[in-house]
C-alpha cells in the first residue's frame, strides 16, 4: 500500500505540474491516470479528481484575487449556472453507466487537446467594439468592469449574457459528470461569447472552478465516492505539482510542453473511448 | 454611497477572500498530511482495493459524522475531515461574499449570492434531505 501511495503521489505530482504549465489544470489527467494507469474504478477516480480540482483552483485563486483583475460580481452571477449544472452532472453520473461516462470523458479529452493546440485569438480589443447601449439585464447586474492595460484602465461591458449562462451551465454539467474543472469551456463562455477581456476571463474562471467543483463534490462525498486513502496522495501531489508548475511558468517556454501534452492527452482520449466502448471501464 | 467607499470595499473584499482561500487550502492540506502519516503508523500493512466500487461507509459520508469521527484521532478520519474542510473552503468564500455585498447594500448581489449558497448547501447536506 505504501508503494501504491508513493507511485500515485509521484504520478499526480507530475499531473499537477503539467496541468498548471499548460493551463488546462490537473483534473483532466487525474481520471485517466487513476482508471487506466492504476485500475481504479472511475467513480472513485471522479470523486478524487474533484478534490484535486478544488485544491488547485483555490490555491491559484488566492494568488489571482490580489491582482484585482477578476470580476467577483460576474463570477458570482455565473456561478448560479455552473453550480446548478454541477449538481445536474453529478446526478447524471449516478444513473449513467460507467462505460458511457468513460466515452464522454474521452471526447472531452480530445477537445481539450485541440484547444491546447489552438492559438489564442486576440479579439477583445475593447476600443474596437461598436458602442452599444447595454441591455436592462446588464445594467441591473452591473455586468461590466475595468482592467489594467499598458495604456491605463480600460472599461468593458458584457454581451450575450444568456448565451454565456447556457455555456456555463454546460461547463458545470461536464464538471459534475466527469470530475474536471472545465476551465477551458468557462474561458470560452466569457472570452468568446460574453466578450470579457481574456485576462479577466482566465482569472475569473479559475475563481469559479472551486465553487463549481464544491457543488458536485458535496454530492459525491455524501454518496461515498470520495475515499480518504486514495484522495490523500492525489490532493497533496496535485497541489504541490501545480505550485511548482506556476513557478516554472514564468521562466520556461511552454510551446514544446504544450505539444507533448496535447499528444499525451490525445492518446489518453482514445484509450478512454476504447475502454469505454469495450466496457472495460 | 460614493464610488470611493465601494471601491475600498471591493478591494478589501478581495484581500480577505485571498486570505480565506489560502487558510482553507493550507488547513485542509495539513489535516490530510497529518492524517496520512497517522494512517501509515496505524495501518502499515493494510491493503485497499479500488478496482471495484463499494462506496464509503457512513462515517466518511455524513458531514456531522466526519467531524465527530475525527476526534478519535484515527488517520483516515482526519484525512476525511481535511477533505471536508477543502470542500467547505469555496463555500466559506461564498458566505464571505454574501457578507461583503450586505455591507455594500448591493441587494441584487445579496440575492444572487444567496442563491449560490443555497445550491451549495443542498449539495453538501444532500444526505440529510429527502428528495
Amino acid at each position: 500500500m505504501v508503494t501504491f501511495i508513493a507511485i500515485l503521489f509521484a504520478g499526480t505530482l507530475f499531473a499537477g505540474f503539467i496541468g498548471s504549465l499548460t493551463g488546462l489544470g490537473g483534473g483532466v489527467i487525474i481520471v485517466p491516470l487513476l482508471t487506466i494507469g492504476f485500475g481504479v474504478d472511475i467513480r472513485y477516480a471522479i470523486g478524487t479528481s474533484l478534490i484535486s480540482v478544488i485544491a488547485t483552483s483555490s490555491g491559484a485563486a488566492s494568488a489571482y484575487v490580489k491582482e484585482g483583475i477578476l470580476n467577483i460580481r460576474v463570477g458570482m452571477f455565473l456561478e448560479i449556472a455552473t453550480t446548478l449544472g454541477a449538481i445536474a452532472g453529478a446526478a447524471i453520473a449516478f444513473f449513467a453507466p460507467t462505460h458511457a461516462i468513460a466515452v464522454i470523458f474521452g471526447f472531452v479529452l480530445l477537445y481539450s487537446a485541440i484547444v491546447s493546440f489552438q492559438k489564442r485569438k486576440e479579439h477583445s480589443n475593447v476600443e474596437n467594439l461598436p458602442e452599444k447601449k447595454p441591455g436592462r439585464m446588464i445594467e441591473l447586474l452591473k455586468a461590466k468592469g475595468t482592467y489594467p492595460t499598458a495604456s491605463g484602465l480600460k472599461n468593458y461591458t458584457l454581451q450575450h449574457l444568456g448565451g454565456g449562462f447556457i455555456v456555463m451551465s454546460i461547463a458545470g454539467i461536464l464538471s459534475g459528470l466527469l470530475g474536471i474543472g472545465s476551465g477551458a469551456l468557462k474561458v470560452i463562455a466569457m472570452d468568446s461569447i460574453m466578450k470579457i477581456p481574456f485576462k479577466v476571463s482566465t482569472s475569473t474562471s479559475n475563481f469559479m472552478i472551486g465553487v463549481t467543483a464544491a457543488a458536485s463534490a458535496g454530492i459525491y462525498l455524501n454518496r461515498g465516492y470520495i475515499d480518504p486513502v486514495l484522495s490523500m496522495p492525489v490532493m497533496v501531489g496535485v497541489l504541490i505539482g501545480s505550485l511548482i508548475g506556476a513557478k516554472f511558468l514564468l521562466k520556461s517556454r511552454t510551446k514544446s510542453i504544450r505539444l507533448v501534452f496535447a499528444i499525451v492527452i490525445t492518446l489518453l482520449a482514445f484509450e478512454m473511448i476504447y475502454n469505454g466502448l469495450a466496457k472495460n471501464i | 454611497m460614493t464610488t470611493n467607499t465601494k471601491r475600498w470595499n471591493d478591494d478589501r473584499m478581495r484581500d480577505v477572500m485571498g486570505a480565506l482561500l489560502r487558510v482553507g487550502v493550507l488547513t485542509a492540506a495539513s489535516l490530510v498530511v497529518i492524517g496520512g502519516i497517522l494512517f501509515f503508523i496505524q495501518h502499515p500493512k493494510e491493503i485497499f482495493d479500488y478496482a471495484t466500487f463499494k462506496g464509503e461507509p457512513a462515517k466518511f459520508r455524513q458531514v456531522h459524522l466526519i467531524v465527530m469521527e475525527a476526534l478519535n484521532f484515527r488517520g483516515r478520519d482526519i484525512i476525511q475531515l481535511g477533505l471536508l474542510v477543502l470542500i467547505a473552503t469555496p463555500v466559506a468564500r461564498v458566505i464571505f461574499s454574501l457578507i461583503g455585498f450586505l455591507i455594500e447594500k448591493d441587494w441584487i448581489y445579496v440575492a444572487i449570492t444567496s442563491i449560490v449558497l443555497i445550491i451549495l448547501s443542498v449539495s453538501l447536506l444532500s444526505n440529510y434531505l429527502t428528495f
